[in-house]
């Protein structure tokens, strides 16, 4: 309870700064919005050439896409830890942060947070509600509360494989460039895995499942019932990963000894 | 000139003190590649050839594409949103050269270095992991380095024009980013502008953005004929010059209303 009181005032708070400066804003969620558009023009572009993609359609792709910006707009609004080790470790700022009241894991979350990411949740549902619509797909009564599980199923893979990276830094002060390239390769999961060899499908399953924030999920919607396993891994893969990464980070806490004064 | 041949230099040398940095910078650029390569493998399914271009020949494009991207791609417009935001460029501008040239030369720096460091070696690389073709013929090569060469001048040009709207705008964080997606897309990085429909290809006509990286890596990939890789070339020079006028006329409004705090 006490959580969710401080996560309610702290969003206040980012509210309050946010809407100092209503410009800032709007434009950067017009160049987040314009980033997803350019997307689905490549979509759209690509789909002028052919008409199946491994056997899936246009509409299948951008439902595919939308979807994933869903379980996408949540981790980067509470997820904002690709910067952990120049912002916390060297600065020694972790120190600040483990003297407070709450999990330190929460508490960075609640620093970090950027709610403006939050409006892709809208453009992926409008976008898969078009492509839903153009399908021809129907929306059963549990539909929803699936979409919800599945969501936060793959929001936990992200946010599981991010916060185990952001842990190397408790073993490891080196800096590392692994986040960005993690970012690059979170972008496999947009499309069918099928179109990538073995290996890489291994990979995006198993090891980095992003799979699991895009096609997997999706394909449940889609009715693609050879697929029907993987969605309903989802929520198992997100909660173990994401399981294994608090762990870590708490493991990871024990050690840390402070950058300094 | 000596000064600016200096600045060159001096930059070049602290990207290299950093070398380290772009050994995964190169492994990210190749991910990404991998991933568009598989994208357009399904994309091509059976077909021998799409708007004139074979498969081989569009994992050539993508791959050279994104390394010269490594070229030509620089970040002096947040530079230089940040030295106006915290008053370092009344310094700037009271020393002995031009500030955009001074920029200009700094991108150029690191363009070098990363051309030596980065996207030669990352072309061998993916290369190696990727099928691809290159061309045997000298005459590609010297009109591809030409070519990249504009590129960098007109990205730079783009950057420098996004980099002085800061004197009018404050904050324009948002507005650099904006401008990346853009370039991406309209710049054929993503795919070839030949692959676009018609309407927008002609539109895409007008403006600069084909030259950053559609007209270099066409002529890479041996998809133009000699005539159109003449006129690319003509197209991507004409831009440079044209857009040195927005250029000056902002810069001069800039610097009479620019204000200072503190210092």
């Amino acid at each position: 309870m006490f959580y969710v009181t401080i996560f309610f005032q702290y969003v206040a708070q980012y509210m309050k700064t946010r809407l100092e400066y209503r410009a800032d804003l709007l434009v950067e969620i017009f160049s987040d919005l314009l980033f997803q558009v350019v997307n689905l023009i490549f979509i759209l572009v690509v789909f002028g050439h052919t008409e199946f993609l491994n056997g899936w359609s246009r509409e299948e792709i951008i439902f595919i896409y939308g979807f994933f910006l869903v379980p996408y707009a949540l981790f980067s609004s509470f997820f904002n830890i690709w910067d952990f080790n120049e912002r916390y470790i060297v600065k020694g700022e972790l120190d600040r942060i483990l003297t407070r009241p709450i999990h330190s894991l929460f508490q960075i979350i609640l620093e970090r947070m950027e709610l403006e990411s939050l409006f892709g949740v809208v453009t992926g549902i409008a976008i898969m509600f078009y492509a839903g619509g153009e399908l021809g797909l129907g929306i059963r009564w549990f539909d929803p509360f699936l979409f919800i599980v599945l969501v936060l199923g793959g929001v936990f893979v992200y946010a599981g494989i991010f916060i185990m990276i952001a842990c190397i830094s408790f073993w490891a002060d080196a800096r590392t460039s692994i986040m960005p390239m993690m970012y690059n390769i979170g972008n496999y999961g947009r499309y069918p895995v099928d179109i990538y060899n073995q290996a890489i499908r291994f990979v995006l399953t198993w090891i980095l499942p992003f799979a699991f924030v895009g096609v997997y999920p999706a394909a449940y919607f889609l009715g693609r019932e050879e697929w029907f396993g993987y969605s309903f891994l989802t929520p198992v893969i997100g909660a173990v990963f994401f399981g294994l990464s608090v762990f870590l980070w708490n493991e990871g806490v024990k050690r840390y000894r402070g950058a300094g004064n | 000139m000596d000064k600016y041949l200096e600045m060159i230099r001096i930059r070049f040398l602290m990207m290299l003190a950093y070398r380290t940095n772009y050994y995964t910078g190169i492994l990210i650029y190749s991910i990404n590649i991998g991933a568009y390569y598989f994208l357009w493998n399904a994309i091509y399914g059976g077909k021998s050839d799409i708007e004139g271009l074979t498969a081989v020949q569009m994992t050539t494009y993508v791959a050279v594409a994104w390394m010269a991207r490594a070229f030509y791609f620089n970040n002096i417009d947040r530079e230089m949103a940040m030295e106006i935001k915290e008053g370092k460029v009344a310094v700037e501008l009271i020393r002995p050269y031009s500030y955009l040239g001074m920029k200009t030369m700094q991108g150029l720096g690191e363009g070098i270095f990363r051309l030596f460091f980065f996207s030669m070696p990352g072309m061998i690389i993916v290369a190696f992991i990727f099928p691809m073709e290159f061309s045997a013929d000298g005459l590609t090569w010297l009109l591809f380095a030409v070519s990249i060469f504009l590129s960098f001048l007109i990205n730079t040009q783009l950057n420098l024009l996004t980099g002085i709207t800061t004197f009018f705008l404050y904050n324009n964080a948002g507005l650099i980013r904006a401008k990346r997606v853009i370039i991406d897309l309209f710049s054929g990085l993503l795919l070839p502008i030949s692959f676009f429909p018609g309407w927008a290809q002609g539109v895409m006509q007008y403006l600069p953005f084909q030259g950053i990286s559609y007209i270099p890596s066409m002529i890479f990939t041996g998809s133009f004929s000699m005539e159109e890789a003449y006129s690319g070339l003509l197209m991507q020079f004409v831009w440079v010059i044209v857009l040195c006028l927005p250029i000056q006329v902002l810069w001069v409004i800039a610097k009479k209303q620019l204000i200072i705090q503190g210092g």
